[in-house]
């Protein structure tokens, strides 16, 4: 799976709030589109409309944090956006992409050497990540097989509705 | 067997053999919950995908309505109405408008007990560790599959030894502890780790403080905050109808990544200054500050113990002419507590607006939004910036003392002085 975009550059503890406020979140709770012009709203007003399918959220750390609603990583994803790199993630956050089908890979450099606007590209079988504007390369830990084939098929949903059942089988873990 | 930690002994018991640090294992929840922020998005996915459109066992799930509660919007009133459907089409448990906050109502419903595994679709969820339940935040995804299929796919979490000792002075709360822990090691310094609460400290923390203390570890980024199971717990287990429940503790010897130590008696009151819950300061550092809007309530302060010690700074007291004083109990059981109790008469008394149970102004859906330039006092959870309203107001985390304090104030103030 390669994922190739456009860096947007985001800090240190971006939380679920800063990327979909409770306030807006509340007004428009039963529609994730209607929600969609206030992603990232107060940290890069305009976000939803300049990006573009495939580009990457390059973050530092704890990216996530905060509340567990999910619709942060819903609209994210719905915005167009195809992996979201960090120095670390708040883990609600995490489980929450892999269930929905959006890469995340933590890298410790990357986000140290990364400008809005350069062009990222996301090797997730080949756990590698690159800077192509920077000539940069940075392997990550790859996923377990089992998350690797949950976000492969798109989410969670998607993968027991194809295989009947969790990928690590009944229970035992 | 080697010794355990208290998440070990629980996910091992769960998923029937031991667990090893750093696997993921398939849990079979004992206790699936969403409230109306998370689980109108569960609905949807679930509505989605036919194939799992299901419940596999009612009885294992709650619903609560509980954030924007009663409805100050049509969109909430009708998400609320879809969560009525489905937990009506499904024999789910609804715990409607009113009757509290899920963290606060379903265990004093006596739904949780020591060693149970909870997921719930709100990070705070962590609060029910207090009561030595394995007890996590997921989202609506996990939730939708927690409810269809009752199976959780979990990281077994390493586990920092947080041992307490000693008692709080007078005037400093479990808050300050919680505050200050996450000052201390960051707010994401226990990520993808559980925390666990040992010493001798312990049986001086009432159940009220234990769970303001679990609520606040996922502000450290911990997936869950155990206290061991004791007399203070049973006895609490008893008032809430569970009788003979097991005891979950650790084992002496078990194997931690980390061991952190408080002495509750060096302890003074803190706040989390704004914008974020690790900025964490002794008041004495922030007194003055001029306050607009001040909170006393949510998941993590809305209990019987956090009005009563309002109460004590409130009595012959007024809230400070200009500045709004929002109290709101987490619960229908501690509204009548504090109703019976003339709490909730001193409290009125003194100005206060007291509302019933829901998260309303902790996120900034209702019942005090702060403007531009406002400034807060809030006993809630979080500071980021613009939760509680618009971008530019500014919240300061406290106790329910130190936000009583400023109340009566106007300004930031120390709660000692009004309670030794």
């Amino acid at each position: 799976m390669l994922v190739r975009g456009r860096a947007w550059k985001l800090g240190d503890n971006v939380s679920t709030d800063h990327i979909i406020s409770g306030k807006y979140k509340f007004k428009a709770i039963h529609s994730l589109e209607e929600m969609l012009p206030y992603l990232l709203a107060e940290v890069r007003p305009g976000f939803y409309r300049e990006v573009r399918p495939g580009d990457v959220i390059v973050a530092g750390r704890n990216f996530g944090c905060g509340s567990s609603r999910e619709h942060a990583p819903r609209l994210i994803k719905l915005a167009g956006v195809g992996a979201v790199i960090a120095r670390s993630f708040a883990r609600i956050f995490y489980r929450n992409s892999i269930n929905i089908g959006l890469p995340v890979v933590e890298v410790r450099e990357l986000p140290g050497i990364t400008a809005d606007g350069d062009l990222i590209e996301v090797d997730l079988e080949g756990g590698v990540v690159r800077n192509l504007t920077k000539g940069f390369e940075e392997a990550f830990r790859g996923y377990p097989r089992e998350i690797l084939e949950i976000v492969r098929e798109g989410g969670i949903i998607e993968y027991v509705r194809r295989h009947g059942d969790l990928p690590w089988g009944g229970g035992t873990g | 067997m080697r010794p355990q930690t208290m998440v070990e002994k629980i996910l091992s018991r769960n998923v029937g053999r031991q667990v090893e640090f750093g696997e993921i294992v398939v849990a079979k929840p004992d206790l699936v919950y969403a409230h109306d922020g998370t689980a109108p998005l569960a609905i949807k996915v679930m509505r989605d995908a036919p194939e799992i459109y299901r419940v596999l066992d009612p009885g294992r799930v709650v619903f609560v309505v509980d954030h924007a509660s009663p409805p100050p919007t049509v969109a909430a009133a009708s998400v609320h109405r879809e969560m009525r459907l489905f937990a009506k089409e499904f024999g789910v448990r609804l715990i409607d408008v009113g009757e509290g906050i899920c963290h606060q109502v379903i265990p004093e419903l006596g739904l949780v007990k020591p060693g149970d595994v909870v997921v719930g679709a709100d990070s705070h969820t962590t609060t029910l560790g207090a009561l030595a339940s394995f007890a996590t935040g997921v989202g609506s995804t996990d939730t939708a599959i927690a409810m269809a299929l009752g199976k959780v796919w979990l990281r077994v979490p390493e586990a920092v030894k947080v041992v307490v000792t000693g008692e709080l002075p007078v005037g400093v709360m479990g808050k300050d502890l919680a505050l200050h822990i996450v000052g201390t090691v960051g707010a994401d310094g226990m990520t993808y780790r559980a925390m666990e609460f040992w010493g001798d400290g312990l049986k001086h923390l009432s159940m009220d403080s234990r769970m303001t203390i679990c609520n606040m570890g996922v502000e450290a980024g911990a997936k869950v905050a155990l206290m061991p199971t004791d007399e203070v717990a049973l006895n609490w287990f008893e008032g809430v109808g569970l009788h003979g429940v097991g005891r979950v503790v650790p084992d002496e010897g078990a194997e931690y990544v980390d061991t952190l130590e408080f002495e509750l008696g060096r302890l003074e009151p803190v706040v989390a200054a704004p914008p974020s819950v690790d900025n964490v300061v002794p008041v004495s550092e922030v007194v003055g500050v001029e306050v607009d809007q001040v909170f006393i309530g949510s998941c993590t302060n809305g209990r019987y113990e956090d009005f009563l010690t309002a109460a004590k700074v409130f009595r012959g007291r007024r809230v400070r002419e200009g500045v709004r004083c929002v109290a709101i109990p987490a619960s229908r059981r501690v509204f009548t507590r504090l109703l019976r109790d003339g709490v909730v008469e001193v409290l009125v008394r003194a100005g206060c607006v007291v509302a019933h149970s829901t998260c309303g102004p902790c996120i900034g859906a209702h019942l005090g939004l702060l403007a531009s330039g406002e400034v807060a006092v809030s006993t809630s959870n979080r500071n980021f910036v613009g939760r509680m309203g618009h971008e530019g107001s500014r919240v300061y985390l406290a106790s329910p003392a130190t936000a009583a304090a400023s109340a009566v104030e106007g300004r930031v103030a120390d709660p000692r002085k009004y309670l030794s």
